[in-house]
């Protein structure tokens, strides 16, 4: 009984945890830190029993390893539904992965620069998961709406007018994008009479020729608003300012913000414009896959002219997102499961690693008396006084070889976003690659040209940020930084996690490669969401097995 | 009374889209609420005009579809109103930040000129 209502699990944790923190006072930080850090280590624990489960379904083909749940036993198209299939589960363990790390690193201060840090991190996970479970088109708003006014605040956390300079453009942009949304969402039901993704997938094949030009109008302007939040070109010149401008641990947090916009172009094509989209199937295939390129190549420019840590960072988030763009373009247009594969799992090493850099930037560009200075900074902007300060007890030691130590990690991060061995950045951009040079459904020019781009965007990150490298551990003779524990442990931990997927590649694209399977085939989820039973109708006599 | 409602929407969207482009962020937040005022019509229009007819059906037996109104939409709009709302209303503290650290209203923190 328990296991079929923990779908839903991963939304309600985050959200009853960040609603009981706003009724303590925000003195309390070390309560709401460990309320914080238990509720997002349940989401991953539930994470990764809902992985298992999708693993387990699909090898035994079991509707390909999906299920559903019916929110106020609604049946479906009727009500909103939740659908559990690999690409969510795996979603949300990337989710759970990025989060905790950013959490702790929070605890070593800047979880304390701002009232509600806490609580606005969890309604940001509350978003972020509701997003990837959703089956509902106009459930999807609300999410995205939650996470949205989540990063709001957190992105301005910390204060400053660079801050709130980047949050006024950043806020605004987003609300123009929830609005094309919204135009997109109402007028798909008015040409198709429903909001369910399952049910428009079935409806798509069948639709009258005349109908057809106004549904790929209104899913054109709601990919709009999603390749705004994917930071597609010529849709991203907000991102690096308003990402260099967030706090380090929420930039962390933004790494995962754009793949939730290429979430939802990939789970909606795919769904909607897949091979039984009938006479729409492929519908903007090339778009997807020109877009995807102009991303990477205006990331890799990007990092060449940057002269911050901080702006690479939001660059190579622009290479990640507009690679797995395109692969979504190459896929749609007939290209093979193999290459969505790679792509999901470059996605999931790229999102960690540019987490870790967001993570990196703050302790390599620390120069005057560490973070105690820092923070004292920001006591005073608060009016905070001393003895409140000194209630907080010593969050940790410095770590010793500092410069090893964050060389290291800045080395690997590198190592994985420009796509070198061993790490897994290097092994997804071979499974990218390989069915890209073997696909004969494009022309053979622009899977080449993508290639091309990969590489190169590879060989530029590596270029600028052995630059940054350089200047900052080599030619550098201000005294040493001093990093606390706190701040270099998820660093390391994220980089543990890079190094297991890397190791486990081949089970970790098995799972990858059954998800880009189960991704084509449309049709175990747009009818298993009407095959699910009510609780209502259930026989008693299995509502008691359970 | 589809003309004037189209006209409706069509004039409200593009005095937005004229506001939200401006530099000032008065303008900007006027033009968000005209743009968002437009898109909750443009949802309301979607369940198709039905002049004087009730959303909500009667309970059991058969009934003509073609009385009613489509209810979908109207609880969408409800719905668009008070998220528009909510994140206006966040936009707007936002802004007050701004002009409070910057001491000017110009969307980018400072004017043209300096």
């Amino acid at each position: 009984m328990i296991s079929e209502h923990l779908i839903i699990a991963p939304i309600l944790i985050p959200f009853v945890v960040g609603a009981l923190m706003l009724l303590y006072d925000d003195r309390q930080r070390g309560a709401k830190f460990w309320l914080s850090l238990a509720s997002t280590a349940a989401q991953l624990l539930i994470a990764v029993e809902l992985v298992v489960r999708a693993k387990i379904g699909g090898d035994i083909g079991d509707a390909e390893g999906m299920s559903f749940y019916l929110l106020g036993d609604w049946p479906a198209p009727f009500g909103i539904v939740l659908v559990l299939d690999r690409l969510a589960a795996m979603m949300l363990v990337l989710t759970a992965l990025l989060a905790i790390p950013s959490l702790v690193y929070a605890r070593a201060g800047w979880g304390r620069q701002g009232p509600h840090y806490y609580s606005l991190f969890q309604f940001l996970l509350v978003g972020l998961n509701g997003a990837f479970l959703t089956g509902d088109l106009f459930n999807l708003f609300v999410f995205f709406e939650i996470l949205l006014a989540a990063s709001y605040g957190l992105l301005l956390h910390g204060s400053g007018q660079l801050r709130v300079r980047a949050g006024l453009h950043y806020i605004a942009i987003n609300l123009a994008a929830s609005l094309l949304f919204l135009i997109g969402v109402s007028l798909i039901y008015g040409t198709t009479g429903t909001l369910n993704m399952a049910h428009l997938a079935n409806l798509v094949a069948s639709m009258p020729g005349e109908d057809r030009p106004l549904l790929h109008a209104a899913i054109a302007i709601l990919a709009v608003a999603f390749l705004v939040k994917a930071g597609s070109w010529p849709l991203n010149f907000w991102l690096p300012t308003a990402y260099m401008a967030a706090a380090a641990p929420v930039g962390a947090m933004f790494a995962i913000m754009t793949k939730v916009g290429v979430y939802a172009i990939l789970r909606l094509s795919m769904l909607v414009f897949g091979e039984t989209g009938g006479a729409s199937a492929g519908f903007g295939s090339g778009i997807l896959i020109m877009l995807g390129m102009f991303t990477v190549l205006f990331g890799l420019l990007g990092i060449l002219a940057s002269q911050g840590l901080g702006r690479m960072a939001a660059h190579s988030v622009l290479i990640s997102s507009g690679t797995v763009l395109g692969i979504t373009g190459f896929a749609l247009a007939g290209g093979g499961q193999a290459m969505l594969s790679g792509a999901l799992y470059y996605m999931i090493g790229s999102v960690l690693a540019t987490g870790a850099l967001f993570l990196l930037i703050e302790p390599m560009n620390r120069e005057d008396g560490g973070i105690a200075a820092m923070l004292a900074l920001t006591a005073d902007a608060y009016g905070i006084d001393d003895a409140d300060m000194e209630e907080e007890p010593d969050v940790g030691l410095a770590i010793p070889a500092t410069m090893a130590v964050l060389g290291g990690c800045f080395a690997l991060c590198v190592l994985m976003l420009a796509g070198l061995p061993p790490l897994p950045g290097f092994v997804g951009k071979i499974a990218m690659i390989q069915p890209l040079i073997a696909q004969t459904a494009l022309p053979a020019g622009l899977a080449w040209g993508f290639v091309a781009l990969l590489i190169l965007s590879g060989l530029a990150t590596l270029i600028g940020m052995a630059r940054i490298g350089i200047q900052t551990f080599w030619a550098n003779d201000v005294p040493l930084p001093r990093v606390l524990a706190l701040e270099i442990a998820p660093v390391i931990a994220i980089l543990l996690i890079l190094g297991t997927i890397s190791f486990k590649a081949e089970v970790m694209l098995r799972y990858t490669g059954g998800t880009a399977h189960a991704l084509h085939d449309t049709a175990a989820y747009a009818y298993g969401v009407f095959a699910t039973p009510r609780a209502a109708d259930r026989p008693a006599d299995e509502e008691a097995q359970q | 009374m589809e003309i004037i409602l189209s006209a409706a929407i069509g004039i409200l969207s593009a005095s937005g889209i004229w506001l939200l482009l401006r530099p000032r962020s008065f303008q900007v937040i006027i033009g968000l609420c005209l743009l968002s005022y437009a898109v909750n019509l443009f949802i309301f229009s979607m369940g198709r005009l039905t002049p004087g007819a009730p959303p909500i059906m009667p309970k059991g037996g058969f009934v003509d579809p073609t009385l009613y109104a489509d209810p979908v939409p109207q609880a969408l709009v409800l719905t668009a109103i008070v998220i528009s709302f909510a994140t206006t209303a966040l936009f707007l503290v936002v802004m007050i930040a701004s002009r409070g650290l910057t001491g000017t209203d110009h969307v980018d923190g400072k004017e043209r000129s300096q």
